[in-house]
């Protein structure tokens, strides 16, 4: 049940993205791009998942076991630190590069984008990446 | 200058509605948070009992077209950039991700809807320098 879930909530993530034209890295980047040609669209798509969200997280918060009686899994952490102003950052450049960031990549990739899965494979190298370097300095360090 | 030719607003809320109902069960039901690249991320320190929800979740990401596809057209997709900046941003998106702890969705859906300041301030960022990055390549660099 737990997996089963897990695979209808990517599910209707993903029809999201689709619907909403995220998937799509032009679409995107007529977000970014400000001093341009502006299209709004991903400011409402925000807003749209937010607003549901807030609700449905306000629920979330204040159960101690899922709907399905496992542990709940939500962030505690409140630390700024500089690793999550670094790292995003550093995203946020990459995203304006190509348009892609992680969800809508996995999409087009399903939608067998050839350049799609070119960026996933950087992508997952990148994570990887990250793994050995924080391997490396939980060891040393 | 709105570009009143691709703005979609009703389909970008509908999405945002989908995507928030998906990410706001997830969090209900499973009780943990739909961020694509923490679930990814994951998958790179495998823990007993700990791989299967996220290998759904990301089969459903997937899947979700090939689904899509059997009742609506799917939109066309366009790329622009070519294979090379897709390697280097697909490596800057992986490193900056993990490093962040979260991207557009982990941070910018969930994390701002559970009014977290760090996800509030990941999602300035990462907002910040996405528009600072397609603002020189675009209108310095014409790209």
């Amino acid at each position: 049940m737990y997996i089963l879930s897990a695979l209808l909530a990517g599910l209707v993530f993903g029809f999201g993205l689709i619907v909403s034209g995220m998937a799509n890295p032009a679409k995107v980047l007529g977000f970014l791009d400000l001093a341009g040609r502006w299209d709004p669209s991903l400011a409402l798509v925000m807003a749209g998942a937010v607003g549901l969200g807030f609700v449905a997280f306000g629920l979330a918060g204040r159960r101690s076991r899922s709907l399905l009686g496992t542990a709940m899994h939500l962030p505690t952490t409140r630390h700024i630190d500089r690793r999550l102003v670094l790292g995003s950052l550093v995203f946020g450049v990459g995203w304006g590069v190509a348009g892609f960031c992680p969800g809508p990549a996995l999409v087009a990739l399903g939608m067998g984008q050839a350049k799609a899965l070119v960026f996933v494979l950087a992508m997952v190298a990148g994570m990887g990446i990250f793994h050995v370097i924080e391997a490396r300095r939980s060891r040393t360090g | 200058m709105i570009d009143w030719a691709h703005f979609t607003p009703w389909q970008a809320l509908l999405g945002g509605v989908l995507i928030g109902a998906a990410a706001g069960l997830f969090a209900l039901v499973n009780g943990r948070i739909a961020g694509i690249s923490g679930i990814l991320g994951g998958l790179f320190r495998p823990v007993a009992g700990d791989t299967g929800w996220r290998l759904a979740f990301l089969l459903g990401l997937v899947a979700a077209p090939l689904v899509y596809g059997l009742v609506a057209a799917l939109p066309a997709l366009q790329v622009d950039a070519g294979y090379g900046s897709l390697v280097a941003a697909g490596l800057l998106v992986g490193i900056g991700t993990r490093y962040g702890a979260g991207c557009t969705s982990g941070h910018g859906v969930c994390g701002m809807a559970r009014l977290s300041p760090r996800s509030v301030v990941a999602t300035l960022c990462f907002m910040g320098t996405g528009f600072a990055t397609v603002f020189v390549l675009r209108h310095w660099f014409n790209i």
